[in-house]
């Protein structure tokens, strides 16, 4: 398979360029941030997500999805990163839909429909602590009767207070640092014992510190096998931490395009700035890393859905290689727009702030360097 | 057209029957690496074994035409073959300036009769070309070379001199860079081809830092060169050297990929051990491999994703200047870490358990991959002006 997008998945670029720009540009963004939205998204635009079909393109067709692969996710999610688009797609339809996929029938009758729709938001409850350690786990699930008991907490839920349902990942058996004895639940956010408080972002989304106080939910609610956990979130971890890194690539782009016609027109000294030579050889070292960055992208996300046995490693790498690439991106064209760059008018900061929250979701580029060295046996 | 499993596994089974054992393992010494060429000896009969299969199946050259002694494979069955000569690590069967920067050149510019002629003498390997592209006086600043081909009627008499020229003492022809009107800069280059054997060329070898000698000073004293040895039109040579500078640019950047395994710091660690957690035990070169990996197989995707886009005629014709900056540099840098690790006896300069230096003459060597083929600063204008479309100073 040659490692360009096909023309179906071009005529889905268009479409889904076409879609962000027009539909929730960042000045979309800038509307649901000014008006201080306790979700920090346009339930609006989730419905029409659901019409546009892309709330389906990795739900299988068996469940009335469109059966494609991360390739197509990753689409959609550039041109969310290039318009900064707040939505719960990356959550809900792409991390959060892969987990539910090894789901029993009843489960994914039970949500995918909602999902489908753009009426159903999920929230995921992985990390504990500031930083992204999913083999850390601690928060318990201990058997009561003929379900679960689930004590303790959960941090960096995006949309968490927002959402239908909450992914947990929680120990039923085994200790923090192993990753046998996990196990993952579909726990309703509504449930008793559930508290989520909500904080704003940096990038004005929406992400809830979710309290479980014994909260009860019954076998049926486990996704996957008991203690078996760490396959599915392996497979939910895989697509999110894909996704972000195709959503880096769109913000980074978004941000490189916007310098880059600021140095066209920009004039300092009687001259345009972008016939500076300092500048010019930042901006094409820029667009290099870029490139890379874009290519390592797809690679990954064509050998995840291959199936293919090389993609936890290239998943790293993309996460990796998309973070410092879009960080870079964000840096310079804060610093090559001078001034205008620092002011809150003007987009750029917008960039900088949306990639400072994608780099730490599902991993940043050390805690996925650090992987890629232990995959390589160093 | 077969379909594309059936040929996987046909090439799988020719592979298997025609690469000898001794033709899987890494290249150790110049004398691996097969040139081929009027005065090539092969190091051993599983080189020329190798090399005689290849040129009868077409596989020096797998996707030119089968007239011109390639075997006419389409862009995603040369895909195919390559992953497969990578699956079982096979080295080329020919390495040449013939293959990588004139082949495409002449099929692009060249006459029939000069397809004909000149291609099969390079996929045969009959034939080792050097380039004459640098002056003294013109490096990154190329277009201002000064060597001139005087208008003799039916040829043309070739005065002046080029420097770096890759092998020149080894080669057997040159494509050459000649001045034929010295009032249009541009369009007052033609691109020549000759026999190193004329009267009136010589050379000499230039010492390196890393003590070889891979580059020579080459001088032309009167050459006589036939007016049917130009390649394109008569003053419009720079077009060729452009097109032909690309392909040299996408030769060099395969610099960055290594030799094609994976991960640098699996190979660090090797020496350096590992402390009781299993990792290097050195913690800021560990971190500096793991970053190196991720660079090195994002950049390994990239080199994929070009050479698919250009075989679909997909990519901006300017992106192997990025390539090129981007593979040297990333190469310098791989160097630069197998130095790190490698310590005191990476210094080692002649001993035998060093392979005669080997370490530290090729991380010496990799200097240059920046600055032949174009200075990594003139591939960031060329990004910047023919991509990103900034103005002009």
């Amino acid at each position: 398979m040659p490692l360009f997008l096909n023309d179906d998945q071009s005529m889905l670029q268009d479409t889904a360029r076409d879609f962000m720009a027009g539909e929730a540009p960042v000045a979309h963004l800038r509307e649901f941030r000014d008006k201080n939205c306790k979700d920090g998204f346009s339930h609006d635009l989730w419905k029409q997500f659901g019409e546009m079909g892309f709330t389906g393109i990795l739900v299988g067709e068996e469940d009335g999805g469109l059966g494609l692969g991360h390739v197509e996710a990753g689409i959609v999610l550039e041109e969310i990163g290039r318009n900064l688009t707040p939505s719960p797609f990356l959550t809900t339809s792409v991390a959060g839909v892969e987990a539910l996929k090894a789901a029993g029938e009843d489960m994914r009758q039970r949500w995918f429909p909602g999902i489908l729709s753009g009426e159903t938001v999920l929230g995921l409850a992985i990390d504990e602590g500031a930083k992204h350690r999913p083999e850390n786990i601690a928060m318990k699930a201990e058997r009561s009767g003929n379900g679960f008991k689930l004590n303790g907490k959960k941090d960096f839920v995006v949309q968490g207070a927002s959402a239908d349902m909450l992914i947990v990942a929680a120990r039923t058996g085994g200790s923090a640092g192993e990753t046998e004895g996990l196990t993952l639940f579909a726990v309703e956010r509504e449930a008793a014992g559930v508290s989520a408080d909500a904080v704003r972002l940096v990038d004005s989304a929406m992400a809830a510190h979710v309290a479980f106080d014994n909260v009860e939910v019954t076998a049926d609610a486990v996704i996957g096998e008991v203690d078996q956990g760490w396959d599915v979130l392996t497979r939910m971890l895989r697509a999110g931490r894909t996704g972000a890194a195709s959503e880096m690539v769109g913000v980074g782009t978004g941000a490189m395009d916007m310098t880059v016609n600021y140095l066209k027109e920009r004039k300092q000294f009687g001259t345009l700035i972008g016939a500076f030579q300092a500048l010019q050889h930042r901006a094409a070292h820029l667009y290099s890393e870029m490139e890379i960055a874009r290519s390592v992208v797809l690679k990954a996300q064509q050998l995840l859905d291959e199936g293919n046995d090389g993609a936890e490693l290239m998943v790293s790498v993309a996460k990796a290689k998309a973070g410092r690439a879009a960080n870079l991106a964000v840096r310079e064209g804060v610093q090559m727009h001078g001034g205008i760059g620092m002011t809150d008018e003007y987009d750029i900061g917008l960039y900088m702030k949306r990639d400072r929250a994608l780099a730490e979701f599902m991993g940043d580029a050390n805690f996925h360097a650090n992987l890629v060295a232990e995959m390589n046996g160093y | 057209m077969i379909d594309l499993e059936t040929f996987r596994a046909e090439t799988r089974e020719w592979l298997e029957a025609n690469c000898p054992p001794e033709m899987r393992e890494p290249v150790r010494d110049e004398r691996d690496v097969c040139w081929g060429g009027r005065d090539w000896t092969f190091k051993n009969d599983a080189q020329k074994a190798w090399f005689d299969a290849c040129v009868a199946k077409g596989y020096t050259v797998p996707e030119w035409p089968k007239d011109y002694g390639g075997a006419g494979l389409s862009p995603e069955e040369g895909k195919i073959l390559r992953q497969e000569m990578g699956r079982i690590k096979a080295r080329p069967p020919l390495s040449s300036f013939g293959i990588w920067m004139l082949g495409p050149a002449l099929l692009q510019f060249g006459t029939e009769e000069q397809k004909l002629h000149y291609l099969n003498d390079i996929a045969q390997g009959k034939i080792r070309w050097c380039q004459g592209y640098s002056e003294p006086g013109s490096g990154s600043d190329l277009v201002s070379l000064q060597t001139y081909g005087e208008d003799k009627g039916d040829h043309w008499v070739v005065n002046g001199q080029k420097v770096w020229t890759s092998y020149a003492d080894k080669a057997d022809w040159i494509f050459c860079l000649v001045r034929t009107d010295k009032t249009n800069k541009y369009q007052g280059i033609s691109f020549l081809l000759f026999d190193m054997a004329s009267e009136g060329v010589s050379t000499k070898p230039i010492l390196l830092i890393s003590g070889n000698s891979p580059f020579c000073e080459t001088f032309f004293d009167n050459v006589k060169v036939p007016k049917d040895q130009i390649v394109g039109e008569l003053n419009r040579g720079w077009d060729v050297a452009k097109y032909l500078l690309g392909h040299e640019r996408e030769m060099i950047s395969g610099g960055g990929l290594g030799d094609g395994s994976l991960s640098l710091g699996s190979k660090m660690v090797t020496g350096l051990g590992k402390d009781a957690m299993g990792r290097m035990d050195e913690p800021m070169l560990r971190a500096q491999a793991a970053e190196f990996d991720v660079d090195a197989i994002a950049f390994k995707a990239m080199s994929e994703r070009f050479v698919d886009e250009m075989k679909a005629k997909k990519n901006h014709p300017a992106t192997p200047n990025m390539m090129k900056y981007a593979g040297t540099e990333l190469n310098k840098r791989r160097h630069e870490l197998v130095m790190a690790a490698g310590g005191s006896e990476a210094l080692e300069w002649e001993s035998e358990e060093s392979g005669g230096g080997a370490k530290a003459r090729t991380w010496l060597r990799t200097k240059a991959n920046s600055i032949e083929g174009g200075t990594s600063e003139v591939m960031l204008n060329v990004i910047s002006k023919r991509i990103l479309e900034l103005p002009d100073s």
